[in-house]
């Protein structure tokens, strides 16, 4: 039986270029003010084009309306709670939107002489001194655009240092529970990734780490670690990992996707850190916008710092009693070179600084102790009851900032997937929490409240998943179909895969 | 909570954190503020650049000052583009993800390909993205790039390929154009792609065709960066054999920034479809028939395929790509092409303008669309100053990365750019080369008198 459909599930998907109608527009562009030859006398007539491309033909309100009308097919942050492991979804505070649109800072070129661009170039100088004090490392380069970028950077400094030295390596480690991302980016820089386990509590398991590094002591260049990791659990042994790893010669990466439960009480770099990658758009409130913009900054130790990207901001002395100013260095021998077009997403570095200014040291560290007491809390709501029962804790002690909860019995006992109860969440007005991530537990949820959350929102969320448990001891069959309040249910997404359709065919 | 926990105090929770690292101390930052003094202190930095609203702005080489419609900065702001995240749950991410959809069909309508993704982070890691596929797709490790290619492109491109192991070949550029010869004489069995970027970075529209003949016979993928705003009046890359076609997203609805966050868009045929880098919307339908989409391909990617990815990307440029995609929306089909030839005229009037001025000439006579480079007869960056002195930012300098044009500057032009400030740029060009007592001609011809301020 198909439920009855709702208002939105009516509205039918229809793309901007199916409300197109020939001639409508909105642009109003200023004349020529020039002389207006035909363009075959300024450019020759075999390198023009002859059609212009297919572009819709839509007036401004029916743009308007339109992008309206599909941003109300969206859930996002400001509607609920989006307990998204590894993500971070906290709050986004408008303020750093309105610092961001500044002309100042949204219409500087990037190509402005840097004694025209002072404030922005302190603004990023500033940033990278809080970002070093925070990761406990002295050095920081802006440059990366993501967290994925960020590592990519940091294998490619390991390259270069190890180079550097005269050593080739070729091996870089992460643990079974790292993110896709870690061994995508190994696989990019031209390393081979080798696979570590993960002990009964959920670290990294020492025996198999001397294992790996032993089997080719000389290859090894890296070790990747998130820290805690992303079972939500902090690495008691990090100490031992760090020297174990540093005497086989290679370096320490720590993948900064869960920063946001340390920050201000434990740093990367007293860890024994090399290379960390901070993820501006999580723990610095950057709006994630759907997915993205966000920002990758590195954070490195000493002996990596002659490697950083190129250019790097610095604070030059004024010279003679002058004011120091702020530059662009591109005279760096030793760089790896660019990772990418000017600057970086600077757009981002405002919005960071800006929330770093907004809760100062203390704020900081706030944030970090709500966000581990949130997870804790959620985490012991979720022991009580059904979901204790039919979806256990993967690892039973004190969390960090998330945790992982493991569906297994309630598959085994309900006959409901992971997926299903993600997907009923739905229609209780919840984001569902990452889903068969990590790997390594079975049919797992990953929950990451973030601390900008009340005791009620997640009061709600653990007596919605409590309802949904009720509900499949009852009938199973209402979440293995839901959802039913969604702008669209569930979606042929191996249809999408095996014949793609990944545009739109016009019309003549 | 806590009692709910079963703890004592917050920092129970903390003790899985061995004692020696510990922070102990507060960060040694400030304390926190209130709205009033963070806004007050941002806008103190702020104040302190020269941004396109103090200066009348010249400077482009792959950024530009073009005026983005208010209704992109409406939609973008809207809480439910702006706050969520990636769409792993399509059911709740219709908007996005039909977003991504629109977007891929109008960016391969710009660049005549028929796969576009739904975008990466901007133009010059794109390019080293376009490396990577290349090497997958041919098995090869070798790049032939032409030195029109934007200078960060370049370097980006060098960067990526130390990791995953490939080499650069360089081709020059003469007369401001890719030389066909050495293109053509550098490209061999061995070259997996051959790398070109029209307009190039001296403002000259490439002969895509007839240099990508070379990448065909040898079975090399011929990959095109480009301009998406001269696309409304110059052949796509897909009409002229490019197999790969990108570039920098931010003319589109994007602001400066600073240089960031903007995006870089990608597209190529179809026979690469299942090797391309980032996100892919696709339609389908769910289990009631209802046409949907979500994202297509995710076995490209690196969350299910890890070690395996076609690549490593993750967050990229979501919010970005939707700034373009209303930018576009709002141009239309027929104001993007009027906007095109807009600036092909007026970069006309301005080449010729500014060549008509003492110490001032063209650095090549190739066909130009936006952006044009000239030579000048006093050292560019103190003519620079002189200009930036009266509110103008002249032009991007040549000589850093170009040292064989220590004395050019490369002069962008926007539909921002009115005949009037072209004009006051002709003078001030004029004015700080005469000052500088610069000259071409040995006799010392007239020097321009010198103009009046400018207004903004």
């Amino acid at each position: 039986m198909t439920p009855a459909e709702t208002p939105m599930q009516r509205e039918r998907a229809t793309t901007i270029y199916e409300r197109s109608r020939r001639g409508r527009r909105a642009a109003v562009l200023p004349g020529a003010e020039v002389p207006e030859p035909p363009l075959e006398e300024l450019i020759p007539a075999e390198l023009l084009r002859a059609e212009p491309p297919g572009l819709p033909e839509v007036a401004e309100p029916e743009i308007v309306r339109h992008y309206n009308r599909l941003s109300r097919r969206n859930f996002d942050l400001d509607s609920g709670l989006y307990p998204l492991g590894s993500c971070t979804m906290k709050h986004n505070p408008r303020l750093n939107e309105r610092v961001a649109a500044l002309p100042g800072h949204a219409r500087l070129h990037p190509a402005q002489e840097p004694r025209r661009a002072q404030g922005a170039l302190e603004l990023m100088w500033l940033l990278q001194r809080s970002l070093a004090e925070i990761c406990g490392l002295p050095h920081v380069s802006l440059q990366p655009s993501a967290g994925s970028h960020g590592e990519l950077a940091g294998l490619l400094l390991t390259r270069a240092f190890h180079a550097d030295r005269g050593e080739e390596r070729t091996k870089v480690l992460a643990p079974d529970t790292s993110h896709g991302t870690n061994p995508a980016s190994v696989t990019m820089a031209g390393y081979e990734a080798v696979k570590v386990a993960t002990d009964e509590r959920g670290g990294v398991e020492m025996d198999d780490l001397r294992a790996r590094i032993d089997e080719d002591p000389d290859r090894v260049a890296c070790l990747m670690l998130t820290n805690p990791n992303t079972l939500g659990l902090f690495d008691e042994n990090i100490a031992e990992i760090a020297a174990t790893i540093h005497e086989a010669g290679g370096t320490l990466y720590y993948d900064g996707a869960n920063l946001n439960a340390v920050m201000g009480h434990s740093r990367p770099g007293d860890m024994g850190f090399d290379i960390v990658h901070v993820n501006l758009h999580k723990s610095f409130s950057q709006p994630h916008g759907g997915g993205g913009p966000g920002a990758g900054p590195i954070a490195v130790s000493e002996r990596i710092e002659p490697f950083l990207p190129r250019p790097q901001v610095v604070r030059r002395d004024g010279g003679d009693g002058g004011e120091p100013f702020f530059d662009l260095d591109l005279e760096r021998p030793k760089s790896i070179g660019r990772l990418r077009g000017f600057q970086g997403n600077f757009g981002v570095f405002v919005r960071a600084y800006a929330y770093i200014l907004s809760l100062g040291a203390d704020g900081l560290a706030e944030a970090s102790e709500t966000a581990v007491l949130n997870a804790n809390y959620l985490k012991a709501r979720l022991a009580e009851g059904r979901a204790g029962e039919r979806l256990p804790v993967a690892f039973e002690r004190h969390c960090m900032h998330e945790f992982v909860l493991s569906g297994r019995p309630m598959k085994r006992e309900l006959g409901l997937a992971t997926l299903d109860l993600a997907k009923r969440l739905l229609d209780f007005g919840f984001h569902p929490p990452t889903v068969y991530f990590p790997l390594l537990v079975e049919e797992a949820l990953m929950v990451e409240p973030t601390e900008t959350e009340t005791k009620e929102s997640l009061d709600a969320f653990a007596a919605a998943i409590e309802a949904i448990l009720a509900e499949a001891e009852d009938d199973p069959e209402v979440a293995r179909r839901a959802p039913y309040t969604t702008p669209v249910r569930r979606l042929d997404e191996v249809k999408a895969t095996r014949r793609p359709v990944v545009r739109q065919t016009l019309e003549g | 909570m806590l009692a709910a926990i079963g703890a004592e105090s917050v920092a129970e929770l903390f003790e899985q954190v061995p004692v020696p690292l510990r922070l102990g101390r507060p960060l040694a930052l400030p304390g926190g503020m209130g709205e009033a003094e963070v806004l007050e202190r941002m806008a103190a930095l702020a104040a302190r650049n020269a941004d396109a609203d103090e200066q009348v702005c010249f400077l482009g080489a792959g950024m530009y000052d073009h005026h983005v419609p208010a209704i992109v900065d409406a939609i973008v702001q809207r809480s439910e583009f702006l706050t969520p995240y990636t769409p792993y749950q399509p059911e709740i991410s219709q908007g996005g993800l039909q977003v991504m959809f629109e977007f891929q069909t109008a960016i391969s309508e710009l660049t005549g390909l028929p796969v576009s993704n739904a975008g990466l982070y901007e133009g010059p890691s794109s390019v080293a993205s376009a490396g990577y596929l290349a090497m997958a797709a041919t098995g090869r490790r070798r790049f032939v790039v032409s030195r029109g290619l934007h200078p960060h492109s370049r370097e980006t491109l060098a960067t990526y390929a130390v990791g995953y192991g490939a080499e650069l070949v360089e081709v020059g550029l003469r007369d401001g154009e890719t030389d066909g010869g050495a293109l053509a004489a550098a490209v061999d069995g061995e070259t997996a792609a051959v790398f070109l970027q029209s307009p190039n970075f001296l403002g000259a529209v490439e002969r895509v065709e007839a240099l990508g003949a070379a990448a065909k016979e040898h079975g090399a993928l011929l990959v095109v960066a480009t301009d998406p705003m001269t696309l409304g009046v110059l052949k796509p890359p897909g009409e002229q054999g490019a197999d790969i076609a990108l570039g920098e997203g931010q003319p589109l609805g994007n602001r400066l920034d600073f240089g960031g966050p903007s995006f870089g868009f990608f597209c190529a045929t179809e026979k690469q479809i299942r090797r391309m880098p980032g996100r892919i919307a696709g339609e389908t339908e769910d289990v009631d028939g209802r046409r949907g989409f979500v994202l297509a391909l995710q076995t490209r990617e690196q969350h299910i395929r890890r070690e395996k990815a076609t690549h490593n990307i993750c967050t990229a440029q979501a919010l970005n790509a939707l700034a373009a995609m209303v930018h576009l929306a709002w141009l239309g089909r027929a104001g993007y092409r009027e906007l095109g030839e807009l600036l092909v005229r007026r970069t006309a009037y301005a080449r010729e303008r500014l060549a008509a001025v003492e110490g001032v000439e063209p650095l090549h006579e190739a066909p130009v669309a936006r952006e044009f480079a000239v030579r000048l007869a006093a050292p560019v960056g103190r003519v620079l100053e002189r200009c930036a002195e009266r509110g103008i930012a002249a032009g991007y300098p040549l000589g850093r990365e170009y040292p064989e044009h220590e004395d050019g500057l490369l002069v962008a032009i926007t539909e921002r750019r009115t005949r009037a400030q072209v004009d006051a740029l002709a003078e001030a060009l004029g004015a700080a080369v005469a000052a500088e007592g610069g000259d071409f001609a040995p006799d010392g011809a007239t020097k321009s008198p010198v103009g009046e301020g400018v207004g903004r």
